[in-house]
């Protein structure tokens, strides 16, 4: 009876898994498009009770917009369009976007479409994804209507992809249905450091973000916050996530077997 | 030619050209040939009034049965019962005059209309072309009377004062110079001026008959008659200047335009979708290399079907940006041309760009390109347009006001915006704004103090932080004495949700009961 003879086995194969593996459960981080290029579709799961879904979506879409390096000798500014979609209900419950609170760099490109149905939504977002002249696209869809199913969302994904226009979908009081989306996040608000000044005031927004699940990043939970414009992550995750971190550890570190 | 002489208004030399018959003319051009038997006999052209048919026009033995224009039709008939009557067409007379404008550019290289029934046209330095002036209007009258329009020119130095030369003057008058010009006008009535119809019972009541009356009781005296008068027409010291050339009058040219238009004829009658498709698509094609041709791009499409029983449909599109891409094209017509119903079948098509924009030829097939490197913003905007309706699709631009739901405005997305006053840093507003603020209970300390709990959608969040007010003040300009003030406060909850609520008026202001309180913006 012979045992598979693990140190036979070049220790080449396990490097090779472990890297493989390290890579594919690199844990998320700001900035991460500069290395890694856009997740073209996000979801984003908020509650309608706060403003905190749409603030941390357009806060990942600067962030991957601020690092995406742009094409060699492309020197001319960057006067891309947001395309911002909603449906009645969503501007409903959580309400239109406000230039003058807008992010600054945001501030003149928005342009904004109402959507009766979410039929109508999911259009607007697919053209909005296969313009060349937008910077990225922010979805509010309340609840979750049925024609938003599987499908549409593999069609945006598609979309998305074909054209590198990033989509944010805020997903507001919805389940977490299935979606074909690259990241999906769970956002709530957390409270915000105290400013310089007035230690009573509400401070620069933070956010308590949950990924929990994504195709290239292992699931985690991160505070994010905002410090002069760029995204900041710190660690807020828990024992699990560290387990979770670090399983291909002991892969790496393992050595041949002796012969018995 | 005399020597020109000092002074500029005398280099213009205007020609004005009088149809005196335009409507009659007309409707006997238009009638052909049975309008010979009819000419022999009065006839008049009506036009129905609330008070009943008042002739328009009338012709040589109306005219000598007695009947004129603005006279009722019944008491023309009274005066002769065999009058023959025809309706009047003022729209196809301005139509025809227009025609006529354009073609009167053989003469000069731009002319004006001068509604409802006469022509200028600058002839200034082109007179040597037909052999002096004279020549010219010898010219004139000879072309219109080959085309059956009784017709009376005159040449001046003013439109003004060939106008009246041609109206009320000797038939073919040349004037040159300022003396001359008052020579000639001196004998003129004062219906020459081109003044309203009151303004000329006032003169005539005031013993004023000939133009050269005027100039004898004093300028002083006329302007402070019409001195609250300031239209020209209603002005005779205006007008009068205006003829001697010491007022410029600007004058609107008349500039011929090609609407770009593109139809098919069908053999069949079509009544499917598919071939409406295709027959769409052609025009698209066609629509195209018109533009293209004229370096133009479309901005408004009107698209007519016509179908065999009489009905005609029309379509109509506007575009974001100029454009001449016929897939674009078709592909917006696409979601307009659902609803169509065909009945008996399509017989002709008619694409018209009644709205088109310079656009440099530029590298053709987009279609392909918007394959592979994605769709213009221009395009996106029209698809979207096209689907959810032009208000669906926005863009929010500042507006001068410091009420918060009034201090933006939404706006069509690719019109340029407005130049407007930079937010000031320390205003800090929310991420966003709630259609309309949403009513809450609040605990707080009275009359001014922090809320420190509140209710809303059923739900009680405890205040953690809180910063303000900042007081917006109701703009007493535009808003009724009962407005009241809003103090605004940021807040966040025990949970670090950011709201920017309100207390509409404080109490003691006298303007209604205790205070309320709402919720107008959701903060990042």
């Amino acid at each position: 009876m012979s045992q598979p003879d693990f140190a036979s086995l070049p220790l080449t194969a396990f490097e090779d898994v472990a890297a493989l593996s390290a890579r594919r459960s690199a844990r998320w981080r700001p900035g991460l498009a500069a290395s890694r290029g856009l997740a073209l579709h996000n979801e984003v799961f908020a509650s309608s009770r706060e403003g905190a879904g749409t603030g941390a979506a357009l806060a990942l879409a600067l962030d991957d917009w601020s690092n995406m390096s742009r094409g060699d000798g492309c020197e001319a500014q960057d006067r891309r369009s947001v395309l911002w979609v909603q449906t009645r209900e969503a501007a409903r419950r959580t309400g239109r976007p406000y230039r003058a609170g807008l992010p600054e760099l945001l501030q003149g490109r928005v342009i904004h479409v109402l959507a009766e149905k979410c039929e109508d939504a999911l259009f607007a977002l697919e053209e909005g994804l296969r313009c060349r002249d937008l910077a990225f696209v922010v979805g509010e869809i309340a609840g979750n209507p049925k024609a938003l199913d599987f499908t549409a969302s593999r069609r945006l994904t598609l979309a998305g992809e074909k054209h590198g226009v990033p989509l944010f979908l805020v997903r507001i009081d919805a389940a977490r249905d299935l979606s074909s989306a690259r990241m999906r996040w769970e956002i709530a608000s957390a409270p915000s450091a105290a400013p310089h000044w007035n230690a009573q005031a509400p401070g620069l927004p933070r956010w308590q973000a949950e990924l929990f699940r994504a195709r290239a990043h292992a699931p985690g939970t991160w505070l994010l916050a905002e410090e002069q414009g760029d995204l900041t992550a710190s660690k807020a995750r828990g024992a699990g996530d560290e387990i979770l971190g670090n399983w291909t550890a002991g892969l790496r570190q393992r050595r041949p077997l002796r012969r018995a | 030619m005399s020597p020109p002489q000092k002074g500029s208004f005398r280099t213009r030399r205007i020609l004005s050209i009088w149809l005196p018959a335009l409507a009659m003319d007309r409707w006997q051009m238009v009638t052909g040939k049975q309008a010979g038997a009819l000419a022999a006999r009065p006839l008049v052209l009506i036009a129905d009034t609330a008070h009943g048919p008042r002739i328009e026009a009338v012709n040589r033995a109306g005219a000598a049965a007695g009947a004129h224009k603005g006279m009722m039709l019944a008491d023309a008939r009274t005066l002769c019962p065999e009058i023959a009557t025809a309706p009047s067409d003022p729209a196809g007379d301005l139509g025809f005059l227009e025609t006529l404008a354009i073609w009167a550019q053989r003469w000069g290289p731009w002319s004006a209309l001068d509604p409802p029934d006469g022509l200028l046209v600058d002839v200034t330095a082109v007179a040597h072309l037909f052999g002096g002036e004279n020549r010219l209007l010898a010219d004139v009258q000879q072309a219109f009377a080959q085309r059956q329009l009784a017709v009376r020119t005159a040449i001046a130095p003013t439109a003004g004062a060939a106008w009246a030369l041609a109206h009320h003057g000797r038939d073919g008058a040349i004037v040159e110079g300022a003396d001359a010009i008052e020579r000639a006008l001196s004998d003129l009535p004062v219906a020459a001026l081109r003044l309203d119809q009151d303004v000329v019972t006032v003169l005539r009541r005031l013993g004023l008959k000939r133009l050269g009356e005027i100039a004898t009781l004093g300028r002083d005296a006329i302007q402070r008659r019409f001195r609250n008068r300031k239209s020209p027409a209603a002005n005779p010291l205006v007008r009068l200047d205006q003829l001697l050339g010491r007022v410029p009058e600007p004058l609107l040219p008349v500039v011929p335009q090609q609407v770009p238009l593109v139809q098919r004829r069908l053999l069949e009658p079509i009544r499917h979708r598919q071939l409406l498709d295709t027959v769409v698509t052609d025009l698209a094609g066609d629509m195209a290399r018109e533009l293209e041709g004229q370096g133009q791009g479309a901005r408004r499409l009107e698209l007519g079907l016509w179908r065999v029983d009489g009905e005609v449909v029309v379509r109509r599109l506007e575009l974001a940006a100029a454009t001449r891409d016929p897939a674009h094209i078709v592909r917006l017509f696409a979601a307009r041309l659902d609803d169509v119903d065909a009945g008996f079948g399509i017989e002709m098509l008619r694409l018209r760009a009644s709205w088109a924009e310079p656009l440099a030829l530029a590298q053709n097939d987009i279609e392909t390109a918007a394959e592979t490197h994605g769709t213009s913003l221009a395009a996106c905007i029209d698809r979207l347009t096209v689907r959810l309706g032009a208000q669906a699709v926005t863009r929010p631009v500042p507006f001068a006001s410091h009420i918060p739901e009034r201090a933006q405005r939404w706006q069509p997305p690719l019109e340029p915006e407005a130049s407007s006053q930079g937010q000031l840093a320390f205003h800090a507003r929310p991420l966003k704004l709630l259609d309309s603020p949403e009513s809450i209970a609040v605990l707080y300390a009275t009359p001014d103090g922090y809320p420190q709990r509140f209710r809303w959608r059923g739900q009680v969040h405890e205040v953690a932080r809180v910063e303000g007010p900042e007081r917006i003040a109701p703009e007493w300009w535009r808003e009724r004495g009962g407005a009241r003030l809003r103090d605004y406060y940021r807040i966040e909850d025990e949970a670090g949700r950011r709201y920017w609520i309100y207390r509409l008026g404080i109490i003691g202001d006298g303007r209604g009961g205790p205070p309320d309180w709402y919720l107008h913006g959701l903060c990042a």
